[in-house]
């Protein structure tokens, strides 16, 4: 059956900003979807509030709307486009439940829009716990006992029943939002309340607990033809218990029989069938008891998931593609494997490496949450490696996370008795399988740990192998080319290795004595098919063994780009959208381009994104492998590391050092904006003031530097992204807290310690420079103070409160500092500005976060640009060719140019501390957001407005508002909190503010504050009778009153769901915003419609 | 460890550890791209004569169990894998596969580039090759190989087929029975069969079609076996004087190619064979797409645009493999026969093809379908 003929334009939902469990696997998915889409000649519109992403850049759709993902503007969009169809299945969670809203609501009816890919009734069966669960009965298969349960009473008594051994996991989230595992009748009850509260629909589902069986799960397709087929089985090392996403999988599932897998099989195919999911993909997950083998079904996602997106690159089947050419009429037979080109997508995937995902974790960002692993999705990112057999994968895996440790032996061990290392790895952590492989080196036996942690026993044997060869390259007398080219086989790094054998002197002994035996890897292709067939597709993966697939290209220059590896907080999508942009940009400038990631939720792993690529860690030993690899088979123009962030960045001076061409703004550069000393020496240089600072690597001398610059003072370790480990610090006290706990500082690696500009506006801005000319590519005015986080704090551009000789004055010193800096490409700066002086506060000398935000809000490709300008183009032969405007700049954006607000995303609500209490939602110079939204209109109230709607549901209209200032801020707190009185709202405050709000005429009510009892302000914001919580903290950190009146506040602000202001700016864009929402009808408009005006405004010159 | 060398018959050496037993073996090299089911694939007697090379790197993972046997022993002259396990890991697990291979006695060889092997394969085709764990000659090696009989011309269901016939009854009550004539039969296939009723008498692939009739079964069924189908005029025969008396008859794999051959059709060797549990085929009835089990290295050379007539009415490519437009599956519209070229018993495999056997049951509850004259 071909194509539909009678649609002609399709609406696809995207999945919105960035979050725990739904990350950019579906920006990949969604790309995939409208590319397909359009060559398939239909009309694409799209809507996702994601700025970051490649499927919002407005080449991939007929009309793009960065709008907030709500039932009202998806409707608004509908009214706007008229589409024919609508495709939910590729935005994860977030699109399924709009489309199932929408159709509720009548919207599809009403616009008569068809809902395609999907059907409600079938997602209906398939996420409703118990027709699910009837379902699979149905078809003869087994699911564990249990109850739906819409009271506390109920699943009580249940749990009783069953011995309170229970998993608890609310209807209608993702990611596993909201479930857990209770062992005893204290844990289910608040288990329970808190998963009731979770549910949109109120209902838990109560269930047996298979936790500690075998976990596995399949990916499946359908066609409309009724044809099935099973892309992908993936299997668990971690047994069930801990959620899919914070397992490590591998692929294709490793201890299953024949029968047992073809068992899954048939369940997996009748169960879809009896759902009756309509066409695309589909997930189910299995637990299989270790002993008796009994196999029940757990749960099913009748749509695209990060597994797909894991599938899709662990086979070579790109399931997301397929699932869009089915939704519009295709069959599985009709449509050609992309990689083998001659035989059809109808088949399974047959694999002959291993695939291995490891996930990555952000604890560190969330000092009080609980590190201990359980059915609530925690990690926020993942990286998967490939190799010929588990231990390679696996070690590859293991360094491609970019943990402190490596993989095994490159970190001390924690010393531990046999008992210890045991008790250690019976719980599921971050980094389990070290104490694995801690605990069978100390003695423990291969079932003494499996029976331990629950881990299959084949896997844990794969891990004492290692033990085992880790112990003879010990033992050896010396490292023989045998035993070396068996430590490779094995996945053992250089650096590993150079653990082991200290006499080898590091990594680059290890390296060397490989070149000279000869040892090096070769690289495979994923090919779908196990070699059956030719592959046509260079995917490739590096692998000790002897036969090496990379064919030589003589034609066209190549350019390696070096992607950003697993997505963490401060490094995420955006790194991957700029990498992307240089792939497009320099394939269109006529270069080959090679793509390096390991992260296989992104757009720039897809094997469609670049012409070459290779799925790979992104360490020194592995890049340098790939870059050798291409120099043999072409000519390589250079490696470009600075669009991935700071991981490629780190590499840079290394591979520059191996002689390997390092192109655009070079490593010396790179290195002079992070040291401080030589950073100073540049902006002395400049005449550009920086805040008062100095470096220390003791509490004296940090004491000495803050005394001499005065408190409150910024201190941070040197060499960070995203701020890690960054905080404020008012007095001495907190000074020598803050250096107690910063364990690692060295000479090499000392203390920053800046003067912190308390009332400043913070500004940033990403700008090009090609050695002669700026291009101000955009200038972002913080809403919050200098203080938060830029990653964190909500910006607007263009700025709403700086005048044309702020501009004038950043522009200027932008050029100084790209030029100081020797920067040849683009350069990200943070500046403050107090007091009327503009203050430095750092120059990165690389694509920064902001890039994809800013490219959108300006219309032009900043990335593109740079990875250009890194291959010698000038800023003028880009304005002349029309990447760049052929006047003007971001810096000079018209008055009545649009408005684009980009507001931060935080996880607060994915983390409890292990008394089940949620960590504080306080925003500092940590970095703690995992995602963004973009507000884009015509005036900065509606923007913000928009922004807000998209990253936490609309402001409020009406209601009841909660304030309670710090002192400092209560003269600038006065005016927006009298507005909202205006407006009509209820405003609560606590006694001192309240005071001050009555001396201005707002009756504002008293009501207590935490520490006073009942009746105060936490349990009305629990009960629901607040719908806006207004709380600038004060105090200092620790356990004083203020502090933790302020904690408990916002704690509660976050687990009810309500927006919690934090700062007087953001009140105040707040106001601005609920103000337009008042009036009433906030439009949409299209990307292109407002590039388009962008574009006419800029041809009609200035 | 001990060192080995395998060696094909072009001259090309690959160097590992001995895996199994120690000692020497030629065969036909051939890949196997299954991920799962290798317990089942060793004892298929499909692959007789043949050196199985497995394209998924661990093999040996869940063990031997006394369960997924195929037939009575391991068939395979010579086994390649990558990683063989250190330890099974199963429930069900009984041995591990190194020990079964060595109580069986067959050489195999572990730790070698399967990949390169594979394309090689691809490639070049099918062809000979050794294995020895004794000698690092491979000279020698060559030469044993270029000594040995070639899969081309090859007669060898005599040397797999069962010598006695026997009887494999039907789970609960018996419907009706079928004479198979094992060529290498699979005992998952008499288990299909069983659970639908049938009643199977397994006959030596010798057997005569009087000797086919004695039985009294209401059908027969024409088995899988290894070798050249062009050697089978025997069988051929049979099979010919099955079809004039109107019997119902329904073959797979080497059954196929006798059925083939028996409608006049020829039979090609393929270049490097299907072998895997993952080949499209398409119904060209329905257009539906089965996922199905494959082990097989020759071919029917039928036309796929339409029924032609045969000296046993029109007969018809009813099913065809999507990556290459291989025929794998006959339909005959006036006498009442069927086959597949693949394998429905699926053991090992996905289990899309086993509604063949509700198509034979159904073929054998309407004996009147010769003279209602099909279609």
């Amino acid at each position: 059956m071909p194509r539909r003929t009678d649609i002609s334009s399709i609406l696809v939902i995207g999945s919105g900003p960035i979050v725990i469990g739904q990350a950019c696997e579906f920006d990949y998915s969604g790309t995939q979807a409208c590319r397909v889409l359009r060559s398939e000649g239909f009309r694409v519109s799209l809507i996702n509030s994601n700025p970051a992403t490649i499927m919002t850049d407005p080449e991939f759709a007929d009309a793009t709307y960065i709008e907030p993902l709500t039932v009202d503007f998806v409707e608004k969009v509908i009214a706007v486009e008229q589409p024919d169809a609508l495709l939910p299945t590729l935005g994860g969670q977030t699109a399924l439940n709009l489309a199932v809203a929408l159709h509720e609501g009548g919207v599809l009816e009403k616009y008569g829009v068809e809902l395609i890919g999907a059907d409600i009734e079938a997602i209906s069966r398939g996420e409703d716990r118990q027709r699910f669960k009837e379902i699979v009965r149905r078809v003869g298969a087994d699911t564990p006992v249990s109850l739906v349960c819409h009271s506390l009473d109920d699943a009580i008594g249940f749990a009783e029943s069953v011995g309170n051994k229970v998993v608890i996991r609310p209807s209608f989230t993702m990611g596993g939002l909201g479930s857990g595992l209770a062992t005893d009748a204290a844990q289910v009850r608040t288990m329970v309340a808190r998963g009731l509260a979770a549910s949109p629909v109120h209902e838990v589902l109560v269930e047996e607990s298979v936790f500690g069986w075998k976990e596995f799960e399949l990916e499946l397709m359908r066609d409309r033809n009724d044809n099935v087929v099973v892309v992908c089985s993936i299997e668990n090392v971690d047994p069930m218990g801990v959620h899919t996403g914070d397992s490590i999988t591998v692929a294709p599932a490793m201890t299953l029989t024949d029968r047992e897998y073809q068992h899954m099989r048939d369940v997996g195919i009748a169960v879809l069938r009896e759902v009756g999911v309509d066409t695309g993909g589909c997930n189910i997950q299995f637990a299989i008891d270790p002993v008796t083998g009994r196999m029940v079904v757990i749960e099913m996602n009748p749509r695209v998931s990060r597994s797909s997106a894991l599938a899709s690159k662990a086979t070579g089947f790109p399931i997301a593609k397929i699932a869009a050419k089915l939704a519009v009429g295709y069959t599985l037979d009709e449509i050609p494997n992309d990689i083998t080109r001659k035989t059809p997508a109808a088949f399974e995937p047959a694999l002959d490496y291993v695939v291995v995902k490891v996930p990555r974790f952000a604890f560190e960002k969330f000092p009080g949450a609980d590190p201990v692993l359980t059915t609530h999705m925690k990690s926020v990112g993942e990286a998967m490696s490939i190799g010929r057999n588990f231990t390679e994968a696996l070690g590859k895996a293991l360094r491609s996370i970019e943990t402190k440790a490596a993989g095994f032996w490159t970190v001390p061990d924690e010393p531990g008795t046999v008992e210890e290392l045991l008790a250690r790895a019976a719980v599921p952590t971050d980094g389990r399988l070290y104490h694995v492989e801690q605990a069978l080196r100390a003695g423990a036996s291969v079932e003494q740990v499996s029976a331990a942690c629950g881990i299959d026993a084949w896997f844990i044997d794969q891990i004492a192998s290692l033990v085992e060869l880790g112990a003879q390259v010990m033992a050896a007398p010396s490292l023989t080319p045998e035993l070396l080219r068996r430590a490779k086989r094995h996945g053992l790094s250089d650096r590993q290795l150079a653990a082991l054998r200290p006499e080898l002197a590091g990594e680059d002994g290890v390296r060397s004595l490989r070149a000279r035996a000869g040892i090096r890897p070769v690289f495979k292709t994923v090919d779908t098919c196990a070699a059956e067939f030719a592959a046509q597709t260079p995917y490739h993966y590096s692998t000790y063994d002897s036969e090496s697939e990379v064919t030589a290209q003589l034609d066209r220059p190549k350019v390696i780009i070096l992607g950003s590896g697993p997505n963490r907080i401060g490094q995420g999508i955006e790194f991957d959208y700029s990498c992307v942009h240089a792939v497009m940009a320099l394939r269109e400038a006529g270069y080959e381009t090679v793509m390096v990631n390991c992260n296989p939720e992104t757009v720039s792993t897809d094997y469609d994104t670049a012409d070459r690529l290779y799925f790979e860690p992104l360490t020194f030993e592995d890049v340098l492998e790939v870059v050798r690899a291409e120099q043999s088979s072409g000519t390589v123009a250079g490696v470009i590391c600075t669009l991935g962030g700071q991981t490629p960045l780190g590499l840079a001076q290394r591979l520059k050092d191996a002689g390997v061409p390092v192109l655009g703004t070079q490593p010396e550069a790179i290195d002079l904006a992070e040291h401080r000393g030589a950073f100073g020496r540049v902006l002395a240089a400049a005449g550009l003031p920086a805040p008062k600072h100095g470096t220390a690597t003791s509490f004296a001398e940090a004491k000495a530097v803050a005394d001499e610059i005065g408190y409150p003072v910024l201190v941070r370790p040197s060499y960070v992204l995203g701020g890690r480990g960054m905080e404020i610090v008012y007095d001495e006290t907190h000074l020598e807290d803050y250096i107690s706990r910063a364990t690692e500082i060295t000479a090499d690696h000392p203390v920053l310690v800046d003067r912190f500009l308390d009332d400043a506006i913070e500004i940033d801005v990403d700008a090009l420079y090609d050695g002669s000319e700026l291009y101000l590519g955009g200038v972002m005015e913080h809403i919050e103070e200098a203080g938060i986080h830029s990653g964190d704090s909500a910006c607007a551009l263009p700025p709403i409160t700086l005048g044309a000789a702020d501009i004038a004055r950043i522009r200027s010193s932008t050029l100084a500092l790209a030029d100081g800096v020797g920067v040849r490409g683009l350069i990200n700066v943070q500046y403050a500005l107090g007091g009327d002086v503009l203050y430095v506060l750092e120059a990165n000398p690389r694509a920064s976060r902001t890039v994809p935000f800013v490219s959108k809000a300006t219309a032009v490709p900043l990335a593109k640009a740079a990875a250009r300008i890194a291959l010698g183009a000038t800023i003028a032969e880009l304005r002349a060719e029309g990447m760049l405007p052929r006047r003007g700049d971001g810096g000079d954006l018209p008055a009545d140019a649009p408005i684009a607000v980009k507001e931060a995303v935080l996880p607060f609500h994915r983390f409890r501390s292990p008394d089940g209490s949620h960590v504080d939602s306080l925003l500092g110079p940590e970095m703690k957001s995992t995602g963004e939204v973009m507000g884009f209109d015509a005036t900065f109230g509606t923007a913000f407005a928009k922004s807000q709607a998209a990253a936490y549901g609309s402001l409020p209209i009406e209601g009841t508002v909660f304030v309670s200032i710090a002192n400092r801020d209560k003269r600038a707190a006065i005016f927006p909190i009298k507005r909202l009185s205006d407006f009509g709202f209820r405003i609560l405050a606590t006694e001192g503010t309240a005071q001050v709000l009555r001396r201005n005429g707002v009756a504002a009510e008293v009501v207590g504050k935490f520490s006073d009892g009942p009746g105060n302000i936490v349990e009305k914001i629990l009960a629901g009778e607040v719908d806006l919580v207004l709380n600038t903290p004060w105090g200092a950190p620790g356990n004083s009153g203020p502090r933790v009146d302020g904690y408990e506040i916002r704690t509660a602000a976050v687990s009810m769901g309500i927006p919690c202001l934090t700062t007087v700016q953001a009140a105040a864009a707040a106001v601005q915003g609920i103000e337009e929402l008042i009036r009433g009808d906030i439009g949409v408009c299209s990307l292109q419609a407002r590039h388009e005006q962008l574009a006419s405004w800029r041809g009609a010159g200035s | 460890m001990t060192d080995a060398i395998l060696v094909l018959e072009d001259g090309r050496t690959f160097s590992g550890q001995a895996y199994g037993a120690i000692g020497d073996t030629v065969g036909e090299a051939v890949f196997a791209t299954g991920m799962t089911g290798y317990q089942e694939t060793l004892t298929d007697p499909s692959y007789h004569r043949q050196v199985v090379v497995q394209t998924a790197p661990h093999i040996g993972n869940t063990g031997v169990n006394d369960e997924d046997a195929e037939s009575r022993r391991i068939w395979v002259s010579g086994y390649v894998v990558r990683d063989p396990a250190r330890r099974p890991s199963n429930w069900r697990s009984r041995r591990s596969l190194d020990d079964e291979l060595r109580a069986h006695g067959v050489v195999g060889i572990s730790d070698i580039d399967t990949r390169a092997l594979t394309r090689h394969l691809r490639e070049r085709g099918a062809m000979r090759c050794g294995i020895s764990s004794t000698t690092a000659d491979t000279d020698a090696v060559l030469a044993a190989v270029l000594a040995s009989a070639p899969m081309v011309g090859a007669d060898l269901s005599a040397e797999v087929t069962t010598p006695q016939p026997y009887r494999v009854d039907a789970l609960g009550e018996c419907r009706f029975s079928v004479a198979a004539l094992d060529y290498g039969i699979k005992s998952m296939t008499p288990h299909r069969m069983a659970e639908r009723g049938i009643t199977t008498h397994v006959l030596p692939s010798t057997s005569t079609a009087d000797e086919v009739l004695a039985t009294g079964a209401d059908a027969v069924f024409l088995a899988n076996g290894p070798g050249d189908p062009a050697t089978a005029d025997a069988a051929v025969a049979t099979v010919r004087a099955l079809l004039t008396r109107a019997v119902p008859i329904f073959g797979i794999c080497f059954g196929n190619q006798v059925l083939g051959r028996a409608f006049g059709f020829g039979t090609y060797k393929l270049a490097y064979g299907h072998r895997g549990i993952n080949q499209p085929v398409q119904d060209r009835r329905t257009g539906k797409v089965e996922i199905t089990a494959h082990n097989h290295g020759f071919a029917v050379d039928a036309p796929t645009d339409g029924a032609v007539d045969t000296p046993f009415g029109a007969v018809e490519v009813s099913h065809v493999c999507l990556n290459d437009g291989v025929v794998e599956g006959l339909q005959a519209h006036d006498v009442p026969a069927f086959s597949v070229q693949y394998h429905p018993e699926a053991a090992a495999g996905p289990h899309d093809a086993a509604y063949l056997f509700d198509r034979f049951v159904e073929l054998i509850s309407k004996p009147g379908i010769a003279q209602r004259g099909g279609r």
